[in-house]
């Protein structure tokens, strides 16, 4: 018997794919499907297994291996550059990640605070001066995590546009695969000159010190690489979902505008909910491993369906509901295991200043289009919406 | 009396300790790793904080001993 292909349209905005539900109500929640690339694979479906997989070194993050789940017919370009450390195993994803993550800490994040406020102050300004309906994907969404990215990692603001057309052309689903190898090539040519300047005239931001620290160029080219591309969509797409599930909810959008200690609950109670990365989670076996009873052997593709897992009823009270004071931190939206999100914290406070800026400063927003009818991302590797047209009333 | 423990080796960064708990774990500027602010929870509150972030920790770095 052939493995059913595997679904990804969404129930609704954030609950998973029927077939998902399916799969984590059999007795074993674990089941193979065939991905749009022809291969077989496992797909775990409770927060349980998914957590186990993820802390389980007989799990390979290799995304060269070629048995990694891929959602494309091609091989991604890994010709391009050296591997990154989302594809880095033990032992040496550790000293990797150990020599950047300094940059990433919750208090690092909160010093940047004054600066993305008045980045967000800008957009927002921006906007209003703007017609209506606006886009709030390309007023807001978009920018802010793009500007506030370059900004850390010391990539001049005059390139900002270049690096954001590149960086939409390589997450698009419509995009060939020559042109997907082209934008590539086009920004990695693009940072490695970067980086050169940044060694002949040495800089304080990002790479300026990595370079300082003696990482090799090579190695520090495919983390800004990394670091641009991960940063960027995932938080725009978390800014759009979350700004339409407030607008949806006006009892509990006015209590957190009182109340600005419910933002973070929120923040997290909408991650959970929506998983936007939710294939991000995915591994191969490297050796033959037993989960919930089911062998999956040396060599087979994993795939989490990690929105499922994030509803999952055994690990969440009324697992379908969005609470936003639930406040449950258990979820694997930003991933588990030694691989969970680099950029957690930054993408947090983006979030949170993004939210609190914006509901205060335009109490009046509302969609200009019905919630139901706007386009979100089902065919996506990220999870979001294209567009969402907002507009306001005049200030009295 | 309960202890907190920390594996630095093991711990990636996350500051999933940190947003549960300011007061008891706070992350090194170097490499991010924990630093443990009280190695005995302070009260019950921080005990109950404790446990959550033994929970979440997604290296399962930290770990509680009697
Ligand atoms: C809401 C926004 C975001 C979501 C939902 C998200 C989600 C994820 C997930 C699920 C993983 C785990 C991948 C795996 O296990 O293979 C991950 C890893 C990663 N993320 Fe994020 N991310 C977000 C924002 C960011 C930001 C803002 C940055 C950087 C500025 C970033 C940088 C990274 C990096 C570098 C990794 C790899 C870490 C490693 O392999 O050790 N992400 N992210
Ligand atoms: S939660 Fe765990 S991995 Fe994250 S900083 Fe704390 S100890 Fe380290």
């Amino acid at each position: 018997m052939t493995a059913p292909a595997l679904q990804t349209t969404r129930r609704c905005p954030y609950a998973p794919p029927d077939e998902h539900t399916r799969i984590r109500d059999t007795e074993s929640g674990i089941s193979q499907v065939t991905l749009p690339s022809g291969q077989v694979a496992w797909a775990l479906s409770r927060l349980e297994h998914i957590r186990a997989m993820l802390t389980d070194p007989r799990f390979s993050s290799d995304r060269q291996h070629p048995n990694f789940p891929r959602f494309t017919r091609e091989q991604p370009a890994f010709d391009l550059m050296r591997p990154s450390i989302i594809q880095l195993d033990p032992p040496e994803h550790g000293p990797a990640r150990k020599a950047v993550v300094g940059e990433f800490t919750v208090r690092r994040m909160a010093g940047l605070r004054p600066r993305i406020q008045q980045i967000v102050n800008e957009h927002i300004d921006a906007m209003l001066a703007g017609p209506r309906p606006a886009d709030l994907v390309r007023a807001l969404s978009l920018p802010v995590p793009s500007l506030v990215i370059c900004e850390q990692l010391g990539v001049p603001y005059r390139d900002h546009d270049f690096f954001q057309s590149h960086s939409s052309a390589l997450l698009s689903r419509v995009v060939t695969a020559e042109g997907r190898r082209q934008a590539v090539t086009e920004l990695r040519d693009y940072l490695k000159e970067l980086i050169a300047e940044k060694a002949a005239d040495p800089a304080d931001d990002l790479l300026g010190r990595q370079l300082a620290q003696g990482n090799d160029p090579e190695d520090v080219l495919s983390l800004a690489f990394l670091l641009l591309i991960a940063g960027h969509e995932t938080t725009a797409n978390m800014i759009s979902l979350g700004v339409v599930t407030m607008l949806e909810r006006p009892d509990e959008l006015a209590a957190l505008r009182e109340d600005p200690a419910r933002t973070l609950p929120a923040i997290e109670e909408l991650l959970r909910v929506y998983t936007i990365a939710e294939f991000a989670n995915s591994r191969v076996a490297v050796e033959d491993v037993e989960i919930g009873g089911v062998t999956i052997r040396a060599g087979e593709p994993v795939l989490a369906l990690s929105n499922a897992a994030n509803h999952d009823p055994s690990a969440f009270d009324e697992a379908e509901e969005i609470k936003l004071d639930r406040g449950a931190r258990n979820h694997v939206a930003f991933g588990f295991g030694i691989h969970q999100c680099l950029g957690q914290n930054l993408a947090r406070m983006e979030l949170q200043i993004v939210f609190d800026t914006l509901f205060r400063r335009i109490p009046t927003l509302r969609l200009a289009t019905p919630a139901d009818t706007l386009p979100y991302k089902n065919d996506a590797l990220i999870y979001g919406i294209h567009e969402v047209p907002v507009t306001w009333e005049d200030p009295a | 009396m309960t202890k907190i423990a920390a594996d630095l080796d093991r711990c990636v960064g996350s500051g999933q300790c940190v947003l549960t708990n300011p007061d008891a774990f706070d992350q090194s500027d170097e490499d991010g790793t924990v630093v443990l602010l009280q190695d005995t929870p302070a009260d019950d509150e921080a005990l109950k904080r404790a446990r959550i972030a033994v929970e979440i920790c997604p290296s399962r770095a930290l770990s509680l001993t009697e």
